[in-house]
């Protein structure tokens, strides 16, 4: 915008408006910042050489190994990507590819409508319906379960706007070669759109990790179980934050937010990752 | 291919067609799967809810929570004063401050270093997961100045500030920079330009993204669990003494073993999805007058 600088003066409220609006972006980084800075001088002193590397946690003890937590973080996020992959990726292509146009809309309402339930009424849901009625008890199962419902809109949105940016000519050229709908699909839009799908994917596996309440209700809350036994009930680092802030002492508060620092470590580097992939990909569909 | 005259043009059956068909059918299983959750979770939410919600119709919006959790009866008014004052402080403080880091990435930044920079950040910090934003705030807020409303809203607008600064860019983004210059030429200065031209015409677009994002705060939990407190009584103050929150009370009452706080779960999930769906629904509007405008 060169034409601004042919104005003769700079006006004063002029540059503190720009001031502001620097100020108000700049919070950004400086939030981001204060999280990791006073979070880390908090939780310094229970990094001690346990708590990567013990399995047990007790706070009467003042023993605090994380190694159970975080298994179970990974664990039932890794359920919950299993679950909700195949389904969002189906979701996606059929809203983009397949559906009528008239169906378009009420398909994206749908998963508007997925995505604005809130974490917690999944939870009640979880708890006392589909852990109770269908014989799942509270286990590392039905918290990836609940957590994929969670983020199944997430990726279907996400993977969707990916997906919407095939060029129509690629699609066309696939199908005018006797190509089915299909064949279309894993020819000209699936590859298309890997890198795209790949940071939706993860964007998805950081929300999954990071969700607290519904996996506080339901994951069961057991102490020190490292298992591949999906049924048994396990916890994980956000579920343990919630469950025993109410009643720590000093330095079991230390340890839960150590457990919080470790998250956000974890939960950031997926995201950092994500958000390049996506990125990227995004630019250069777009022919940047 | 048979030398007849007429050709039979249409596509035998084959393997590639048949998988076709049973692609495009799994695709169908995987909407009707998403379908599924939906309804079960909703019908739950309702069937369960409204029975004790409407009871005696306002008292269950009005009279306050029992103290004893096990005791039967009506009462989450303290409760959905203090989500309205939760949500109404982090949107005071989220919605501007998002709105105006928006405007100098697109108007003012664009593509420099420091844009960039933020507005990576700014996509990052929205994976950010409220559990740390509560404690964050705890630590900051709580431990000098006590549970109160505002530390809530402080952790709530933390986690609204990406989501506000996302969709505004790109609403501005959809303004069309013809009625940048055509304001220019008028001689108007750059901070005038944005104020009068350029918000005006992003409004419906900015409006339908905070309310979005709104929505999605009013449900929030973890981040009050640690800042809001738990009070039973109604505490109007946004800045003092501990508060409660219809998130709050459904996960208390959900680990309760007690039928009637069950109940009381039910019913207050039931409002709080009330509350979200017509946040939503107004958002919905706004966005189909953008569409209509243009």
């Amino acid at each position: 915008m060169q034409l601004s600088e042919l104005r003769g003066h700079k006006q004063y409220s002029d540059r503190a408006f720009r001031g502001l609006a620097v100020a108000a972006a700049g919070l950004v980084l400086l939030v981001l910042g204060m999280i990791a800075l006073t979070m880390t001088r908090r939780a310094w002193p229970a990094f001690g050489t346990e708590f990567f590397s013990s399995t047990r946690w007790s706070a009467a003890e003042g023993i605090f190994g994380a190694l159970p937590f975080i298994w179970g973080t990974l664990y039932t996020a890794a359920i919950a990507i299993a679950i909700a992959v195949p389904i969002s990726l189906g979701v996606s292509l059929f809203i983009t590819q397949v559906a009528p146009p008239w169906m378009k809309k009420p398909l994206v309402y749908l998963m508007d409508l997925l995505a604005v339930v809130p974490s917690v009424v999944f939870g009640l849901w979880g708890v006392l319906v589909l852990s109770q009625h269908f014989g799942l008890g509270r286990s590392f199962l039905t918290a990836g379960i609940i957590l994929a419902i969670m983020i199944i809109p997430i990726i279907t949105s996400l993977s969707r706007e990916v997906i919407e940016t095939t060029p129509s000519s690629e699609k066309e050229a696939a199908l005018a070669l006797g190509a089915t709908r299909w064949e279309m699909i894993t020819a000209s839009v699936l590859p298309h759109s890997t890198g795209g799908l790949v940071g939706a994917v993860m964007l998805g596996l950081g929300r999954a990790m990071g969700e607290t309440i519904a996996a506080a209700l339901v994951i069961g809350s057991a102490i020190g179980q490292i298992t591949l036994n999906p049924f048994a009930p396990g916890n994980s680092m956000p579920a343990v934050i919630a469950n025993e802030w109410g009643e720590a002492a000093e330095n079991h508060k230390s340890a839960l937010i150590a457990l919080a620092v470790t998250l956000f470590i974890i939960t950031i580097a997926v995201n950092l990752i994500a958000t390049g992939i996506v990125q990227r990909s995004m630019k250069r569909s777009r022919g940047v | 291919m048979t030398a007849t005259a007429q050709l039979d043009l249409r596509a035998r059956p084959s393997w590639r067609t048949t998988k076709n068909k049973l692609m495009l059918g799994l695709m169908g299983v995987a909407v009707v799967l998403v379908a599924i959750p939906l309804i079960a979770v909703l019908s739950s939410v309702v069937q369960r809810g409204a029975a004790i919600a409407f009871k005696g119709f306002p008292d269950f919006f009005t009279a306050t929570i029992p103290v004893v959790s096990r005791r039967p009866g009506p009462g989450m008014g303290p409760a959905i004063l203090g989500t309205l004052l939760v949500t109404g402080g982090a949107t005071l403080i989220a919605v501007p401050l998002g709105i105006l880091g928006a405007i100098y990435l697109h108007e003012y930044g664009i593509s420099s270093k420091f844009a960039r920079l933020v507005r990576f950040m700014s996509t990052v910090m929205t994976g950010v997961p409220s559990v740390v934003m509560g404690l964050f705030v705890y630590l900051t807020w709580t431990l000098s100045f006590g549970y109160s409303a505002f530390g809530g809203a402080l952790a709530l607008a933390c986690l609204m500030l990406p989501v506000v600064i996302g969709s505004t860019e790109q609403m501005l983004r959809l303004v069309p920079s013809q009625l940048r210059e055509a304001a220019y030429a008028l001689g108007t200065t750059k901070s005038r330009t944005i104020l009068t031209v350029v918000l005006p015409a992003a409004l419906p677009g900015i409006v339908s993204g905070s309310l979005l994002a709104i929505a999605r705060a009013a449900g929030e939990t973890a981040p009050l669990l640690f800042a809001v407190g738990a009070a039973t009584a109604y505490n109007p103050h946004l800045f003092s003494e501990a508060n409660t929150a219809l998130s709050v009370q459904i996960f208390g009452n959900a680990n309760s073993s007690f039928p009637a706080a069950q109940e009381r779960a039910w019913a207050a999930a039931l409002t709080l999805v009330l509350l979200t769906f017509i946040v939503t629904l107004i958002a919905r509007i706004f966005t189909a007058r953008l569409a209509l405008k243009r």
